[in-house]
């Protein structure tokens, strides 16, 4: 044996299981605003994807024991469902978490190799190809589980009681219809800062990933880049145009911000690894992120901002290598 | 003084295990049946015999002379017979034979006659002279000669007296200091003077509140005593605990801020760096004329009476370890610290200069590492990495034999410290990978350093061979010129000759 003889006791399952933890205060918004429909979509989620996980590596003769209790596939699995609508139906989130685990983790090589974060992979997979129900995003403050039940677990799709327009949609339905901003903004699918009762579960995120940086699971720079990028965009449209932009606090607050700036662009594996790659990664996604919320198709564009940077990740790695012990010496 | 102190990047703190072995004083050992003292136990060079089986050598005697410039020369640690010369296996990691002559002891411990060195009247050639013919190599493990290193013509600002001993469990600096401050001190001092620093700073770590105590003082009895330092200044500086302060690079850094990259050394920066035992060894050595016989070796881990024990070169490890009672669990034997110590293949290996600790190891104290697991990139390897360089980078690259990347990302800067492998949640033995990645950089080095020598002996030789054949023709053509030229001049001749002669008759027709 050599050396080191002695190491910390630290393991990956424990780095997942901090993750999973921290996501916790999120999800107990989630379900005091909105409804517990999310937990059973968690489960199937969960479920799937373990259930994934072990037939790949057992088809790839992996050890199977060992991986598929890493956690790892779990923390894909809830950040993935996080990011869906609570309410969609069950084989989306099985079919989402099979796309997750099998195509942007495993054939790519499995942990550690993935270059496209499998969350959010499996997100824009599912928006492109399910474009309407990823879009019925469940309403604050009704939480009917019985109806959040019976639209994940099959029957008649009867949305429209359960459902209601997210902050980002209004606001950019809105502003298609020529609309100011605080006119919108007025109107009843907002809160103090975000979307009326989402914006709470932005704060359980928030508070997770503070809890994270506190414990050093995560690199302050992921967070900071993202929120920067976001809203140092978002800032500069709404003092040149207040009545056509939002501002920083609203982009910040709405959507997946909180949620992607401490949990997806934090994901080691697919992050920019050097200090400066990390900030120039997270910032990319930020400001990509703002620019197809405002400018592109969709109303959210966290997901593609994040693939997008996934790739330029080699090349942000190798152009940000810091220097060696010794290296800025001066003879 | 109140120093400013810089920092280091990276580093860990792992549980330090000092009070096992620190609370007790510095302990003698009984003679062991032989004494297997190595002929080379320097990092440059060794020893050629002087003595032959059946001599008698008193203890401090000369019985290996230091072999040419880098070499250091080697003592009988005790007085006795001279016993055997052969190849014994050494403390190495693959358990490497060396040289080395076996002492059997006589028990009396008779010391040949010391001779002083004045240091009044001794000049600098002298001295390092003395430090080459005393044996005195680098302490702290490395065991780099000193007389090379104090010999080197570069202008010293500040000279660093290491007594930082950054590994977990290892103390015997740590005790050595507390009870022989004194001569630690001094020594710093008569090397002070050799390489003229302006300024001797010692770096312990906070861990070692009665080291600095006793340091402090025999700093301050020194200074207020005597003026033969020319004013110099020795200040003793608390250094925060953090693995791998000790390190040479990292401890200049922390005392001067000065970053000495990798591929250069102190010297050129104006610092040179000694750990604290070598002061302690020149001390003996100059001022009281006893060569390098033994060191302090701290024995830890599993061990009913752990301690430091004041061991003369050439002890078995197995003697040491019977003298310390091995607790029954104990699987195996490491020399050094945990962080950079090796696992003993043969307990039989001798003590040498470099040993500073034995821990008997067990599975409790020392959990077999769990499975490996792929790699996350979660980074926490770079921010413990104190050479700053991205351990998960080199891991793919090295994973992947894809070495000259390796290189490309400061491989060879990585100083082997561990503590990527420390706090790796993923249990990969990083630094295998980075040995196994220089070896082979190395190795292939050698390769092409060999090829092209091939290929530049095998283009000369065609070279060779193409102007030997145009040498011959050139004295072929030359020759076949000459007989020509003789040939038409015999002819010329012959045809005077005729021209003088009457034509002959020409033939009937």
């Amino acid at each position: 044996m050599t050396s080191p003889h002695i190491r910390q006791p630290a393991s990956v399952q424990r780095v997942m299981l901090t993750v999973l933890l921290a996501l916790a205060p999120g999800i107990a918004a989630y379900v005091w605003q909105i409804g517990a429909g999310i937990l059973v979509n968690l489960a199937i989620a969960t479920a799937a994807a373990l259930a994934a996980e072990a037939l790949v590596l057992k088809l790839r003769a992996r050890p199977v024991a060992l991986t598929v209790t890493d956690g790892s596939a779990v923390v894909t699995a809830w950040l993935m469902v996080l990011a869906f609508p609570s309410i969609v139906p069950w084989w989306l989130t099985v079919l989402g978490a099979l796309f997750a685990i099998v195509a942007a983790k495993h054939l790519y090589g499995g942990i550690g190799q993935n270059p496209f974060n499998p969350a959010m992979a499996a997100y824009c997979a599912m928006i492109v190809a399910y474009p309407a129900l990823m879009s019925q995003w469940p309403a604050a403050g009704q939480g009917d589980f019985a109806a959040q039940l019976q639209l994940i677990l099959g029957g008649s799709r009867e949305v429209d009681a359960v459902t209601g327009a997210t902050a980002l949609d209004t606001l950019r339905t809105g502003l298609r219809n020529h609309a100011d901003v605080n006119t919108i903004l007025a109107t009843g699918a907002f809160g103090f800062v975000g979307g009326r009762g989402w914006e709470w579960i932005a704060a359980g995120y928030l508070a997770g990933g503070l809890f994270l940086i506190a414990t050093r699971s995560i690199d302050w720079r992921l967070p900071l880049g993202f929120i920067a990028g976001m809203g140092g965009t978002a800032c500069l449209f709404w003092l040149a145009a207040p009545e056509r932009f939002a501002s920083p606090l609203f982009h910040l607050a709405s959507g997946g911000a909180m949620l992607a700036s401490f949990f997806i662009v934090t994901d080691p594996v697919t992050a920019a690894s050097t200090p400066r790659g990390k900030l120039i990664f997270a910032a990319g996604a930020g400001i990509i992120a703002w620019f197809v919320r405002v400018f592109g198709a969709y109303p959210e564009g966290i997901a593609f901002a994040v693939l997008l940077m996934n790739i330029c990740v080699p090349l942000i790695d190798h152009k940000t290598q810091p220097a060696a012990f010794g290296q800025r010496t001066r003879p | 003084m109140i120093a400013r102190l810089f920092s280091f990047r990276g580093g860990i703190r792992p549980d330090s295990h000092k009070k096992e072995s620190s609370g007790a004083p510095i302990r003698p050992v009984p003679l062991p049946a032989r004494l297997v003292v190595p002929l080379i136990q320097s990092s440059r060079g060794g020893a050629r015999p002087i003595v032959t089986v059946g001599d008698k050598v008193l203890k401090g005697q000369c019985i290996g002379e230091a072999e040419g410039k880098t070499g250091t020369a080697i003592h009988a640690p005790t007085s006795g017979t001279v016993s055997e010369i052969g190849r014994y296996p050494m403390a190495h990691p693959s358990g490497l034979e060396s040289p080395a002559i076996v002492i059997t002891p006589d028990g009396e411990e008779r010391w040949i006659a010391h001779e002083p060195l004045d240091l009044a009247t001794a000049s600098r050639d002298e001295l390092i002279l003395r430090i080459q013919a005393s044996g005195i190599v680098g302490m702290g493990g490395a065991t780099f000669p000193s007389h090379i290193k104090i010999g080197k013509d570069s202008t010293i600002e500040t000279l660093v007296i290491n007594g930082a001993e950054c590994e977990p469990w290892i103390t015997c600096d740590d005790r050595l200091m507390r009870e022989r401050a004194a001569d630690v001190v001094r020594g710093a001092m008569i090397l002070r003077r050799l390489n003229g620093a302006r300024r001797v700073l010692v770096g312990i770590e906070d861990n070692k509140p009665e080291a600095i105590a006793a340091m402090s003082a025999a700093a301050r009895a020194r200074m207020d005593t005597e003026d033969a330092d020319g004013g110099a200044r020795i200040d003793i500086v608390t250094v925060p605990t953090r693995y791998p302060a000790g390190g040479e690079r990292q401890l200049v850094r922390v005392l001067t801020g000065i970053e000495i990259p990798a591929n250069r050394i102190a010297g050129d920066f104006g610092v040179q760096c000694f750990n604290a035992g070598t002061a302690h060894a020149v001390c003996r050595a100059l001022v009281h004329g006893e060569a390098m016989v033994a060191r302090i070796v701290t024995v830890t881990g599993d061990v009913e009476r752990p301690g430091n024990y004041e061991v003369p070169l050439g002890f078995p490890v197995a003697d040491l370890l019977a003298l310390c009672g091995v607790r029954p669990g104990v699987d195996r034997v490491l020399m050094g610290g945990p962080m950079m110590g090796f696992t003993l293949p043969k307990l039989d290996a001798p003590i040498t200069k470099g040993s500073n600790c034995i821990i008997a190891a067990s599975p409790g104290l020392f959990p077999p590492a769990p499975p490996e697991q792929p790699c996350i990139r979660c980074g926490r390897c770079a921010r413990a990495c104190p050479a700053g360089i991205q351990p998960f980078d080199l891991y793919w690259f090295s994973r992947s034999r894809n070495f000259d990347k390796a290189g490309e990302y400061h491989i060879f800067d990585c100083i082997e410290c561990g503590c990527c492998a420390y706090v790796c949640p993923a249990h990969i033995p990083l630094v295998d990978y980075f040995r196994f990645a220089k070896s082979e950089i190395r190795a292939r080095d050698e390769e092409r350093r060999a090829a092209s020598q091939a290929r530049a002996r095998f283009e000369f030789h065609t070279f060779r061979l193409e102007r030997e054949k145009a040498e011959k023709a050139a004295r072929l053509a030359a020759k076949a010129a000459e007989t020509r030229a003789s040939l038409s001049a015999a002819a010329k001749a012959d045809a005077a000759e005729q021209n003088v002669a009457p034509p002959p008759p020409k033939p009937p027709t």
